[in-house]
């Protein structure tokens, strides 16, 4: 492991710049942390830290020079790798039907994403295996994906929400990085503590000014992460939780939820794994020309589940179970893996403060067997 | 494009005129509009007026007179197809809140000869006296909706117009939820989007202009509210705004009225 110390971090972003990277990365924005473009090490949110709780986020100011004291925000890597509006194509009336203009999809840039937290390396493995993993792979998503370069950010200190400890994800991260940085913003020091995770983050690192580790820096810096393990106040039990799940199709729990629940999708808007969408077909008044729009969806909406016949999902306490069920327990028959990555992000930005964790816990405490139907 | 260009016409009732002046902002895209159907009857554009029947009906405003009624009901017989815009006309707009208290009083302040004042008690949706085909929400309407309602009309496919929620669009377009990182109460988890999502872009919450989205559910929402330390009187006028009579906005507001 090497050092990079503060002072040398604009050469980071340098290095970044002359390989044609875009750069996005924290900023700190009307209260809370989103994703933007960073031009320097000062567009990064100084002595910002977070504080977390089911259906509340403030954003601490404080004295100090760390640039990375706060973990997620409401955004995730998803509105760069699959923006939340995209135009798939565009079409010209030809004769009865429509031809496809097929150069229409704009390519996105070159990113770096800066400041990707463990879980969130979780999610992008996960959005690897929906759009590039099956039978059907989303071209777009794969260029994207294959140019970008990660820089991961370890959380040496977690928020109210987080979980990754219980989903294995964080909050150190040890694989699918370029570069991990763990920040050490302490006693007149500051500077970075850094991983290599692949032939890019070397030549990366050759660039910058930069020193080998000394034991106790890395000893320092493991020591501040199994600390933010440990303080880690929200969990889930994931033993057997699929089967628990489907078992308890017919739980109380869910009546119970839909009354608090407001069907606003904002879970799944966060959610760096949600990644479902529709597509609206335009056109111009004469109808000659016409496009197709890709746009992020969620199953809390009705038109989610209008089937022809009818709608197969009328209630919020059926939205809800589904949206549940489909990250804990389906999620594994479909990829392989859960589909939570223990970001906390749905617990927070849910506006009334439904919290995963607790649905979870509560159905397993008080579990029905229950045949499914 | 058929041949023979449709004929829309614009009725107005109880209003403030926004809603049609909505479509005459349009300036760009009302060009073609003008192109492709024959305006028939638009008070704020033209005086000219064709006679019914009419392929496509807007109406602006909302219900409040016996003789609104007897003229709603002859306009739904000349308009093969009905679309309601703006929250007056789909909710009884803010001149609702007169349903609330006797009308009799007001007219007995406001006019020196309220004998002469034929009203209705309430003033009401239009779908309230006659069948609609379409709802444009809003207060007010979004103009690329109009258009885009009218543009699914010419072309015969289903307008993209969603239900959901207001927050979609707010995540989507990048805004950091006021209710969450502000405690600023936003009406967002329980208003049909439309708009943009204007007032959460500006560090405002959501007055809930486009109206109840599908399947709302307020009680929740008044609930945490009342966390954020909003009392009874507020909630009761956070939802008796410009979609007061909206059933799901009104129940609330009820519910909070002491
Ligand atoms: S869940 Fe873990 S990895 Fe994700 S932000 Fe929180 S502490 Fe970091
Ligand atoms: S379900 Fe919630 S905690 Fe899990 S990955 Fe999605 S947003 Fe994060
Ligand atoms: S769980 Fe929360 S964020 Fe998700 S739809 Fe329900 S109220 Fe909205
Ligand atoms: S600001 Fe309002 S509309 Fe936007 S996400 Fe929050 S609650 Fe929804």
């Amino acid at each position: 492991m090497v050092i990079i110390g503060f002072t040398h971090f604009d050469e980071l972003l340098s290095a970044l710049r002359k390989r044609d990277y875009t750069v996005i990365g924290p900023v700190a924005r009307d209260g809370a942390i989103a994703l933007d473009v960073i031009l320097s090490a000062s567009d990064l949110p100084k002595g910002c830290h977070d504080e977390q709780q089911p259906g509340s986020y403030f954003l601490r100011h404080e004295e100090d020079e760390a640039i990375f004291g706060y973990v997620v925000g409401p955004q995730s890597w998803k509105k760069y790798l699959y923006p939340p509006r995209l135009k798939l194509f565009s079409a010209k009336r030809e004769g009865k039907g429509f031809e496809i203009v097929s150069d229409s999809a704009t390519p996105s840039p070159k990113y770096a994403f800066l400041g990707v937290r463990p879980c969130e390396i979780g999610a992008i493995k996960i959005n690897d295996s929906v759009f590039d993993g099956g039978q059907y792979s989303d071209a777009r998503y794969v260029s994207t994906r294959k140019d970008a370069c990660v820089i991961a950010v370890n959380c040496t200190r977690p928020a109210g929400n987080c979980f990754c400890v219980s989903m294995n994800t964080g909050p150190r991260a040890t694989h699918a990085f370029d570069l991990a940085l763990t920040e050490i913003c302490e006693n007149g020091t500051h500077h970075f503590v850094v991983d290599v995770g692949s032939e890019l983050g070397q030549s990366i690192l050759e660039d910058v000014t930069h020193r080998q580790a000394e034991k106790n820096e890395i000893e320092r810096a493991l020591d501040l992460l199994s600390t933010s393990a440990a303080g880690m106040c929200k969990s889930l039990e994931t033993e057997g939780l699929p089967q628990l799940l489907n078992d308890n199709y017919e739980h109380p729990e869910w009546d119970d939820v839909a009354k608090r629940c407001l069907a606003c999708a904002n879970c799944t808007m966060v959610c760096p794994t949600c990644f479902c969408s529709t597509v609206d077909d335009i056109t111009d008044l004469t109808g000659d020309h016409a496009e197709r729009w890709r746009r992020w969806d969620s199953c809390f909406t009705s038109d989610f589940t209008k089937i022809a016949g009818g709608n197969i999902r009328m209630s919020t306490r059926t939205r809800y179970r589904q949206w549940m069920m489909h990250k804990l327990a389906h999620w594994h028959d479909q990829f392989g893996t859960s589909g939570c990555v223990g970001c906390g992000r749905c617990i927070t930005w849910c506006p009334v403060g439904i919290d995963i964790t607790h649905e979870a816990q509560h159905i397993r405490e008080t579990s029905i067997s229950t045949i499914n139907s | 494009m058929p041949a023979k260009k449709p004929k829309l016409a614009v009725f107005k009732f109880a209003s403030c005129d926004g809603c049609q002046l909505s479509l005459l902002d349009a300036e760009d895209e009302l060009l073609p509009v003008a192109g492709a159907v024959e305006i028939a009857n638009f008070p704020e554009a033209s005086r000219r007026v064709l006679r019914g029947p009419y392929d496509i009906g807007l109406v602006e405003g909302s219900i409040t007179t016996p003789h609104d009624v007897e003229r709603i009901r002859h306009i739904r017989k000349e308009c093969k197809v009905l679309i309601t815009i703006g929250a007056c006309a789909t909710a009884g707009g803010i001149q609702a809140l007169r349903n609330w208290k006797d009308v009799k009083e007001f007219t007995r302040l406001v006019y020196a000869s309220p004998e002469h004042i034929s009203t209705l008690d309430r003033s009401m949706p239009v779908g309230s006296y006659v069948h609609v085909d379409f709802e444009l929400r809003g207060c007010p309407i979004n103009k690329y909706q109009l258009l885009e309602v009218v543009n699914a009309y010419l072309n015969k496919r289903k307008p993209n117009i969603p239900a959901h929620s207001l927050c979609i669009d707010c995540k989507t377009k990048g805004n950091i939820c006021v209710m969450v990182a502000k405690g600023t109460p936003c009406l967002g988890p329980v208003t049909q989007v439309g708009c943009g999502a204007i007032c959460p872009s500006f560090n405002r919450g959501c007055y809930g202009c486009f109206g109840p989205m599908e399947n709302p559910n307020p009680a929740s929402l008044s609930k945490q509210l009342k966390e954020l330390e909003m009392g009874n009187h507020d909630i009761m006028l956070l939802f008796r705004g410009f979609n007061a009579y909206a059933e799901a906005f009104r129940k609330e507001s009820d519910a909070h009225e002491k």
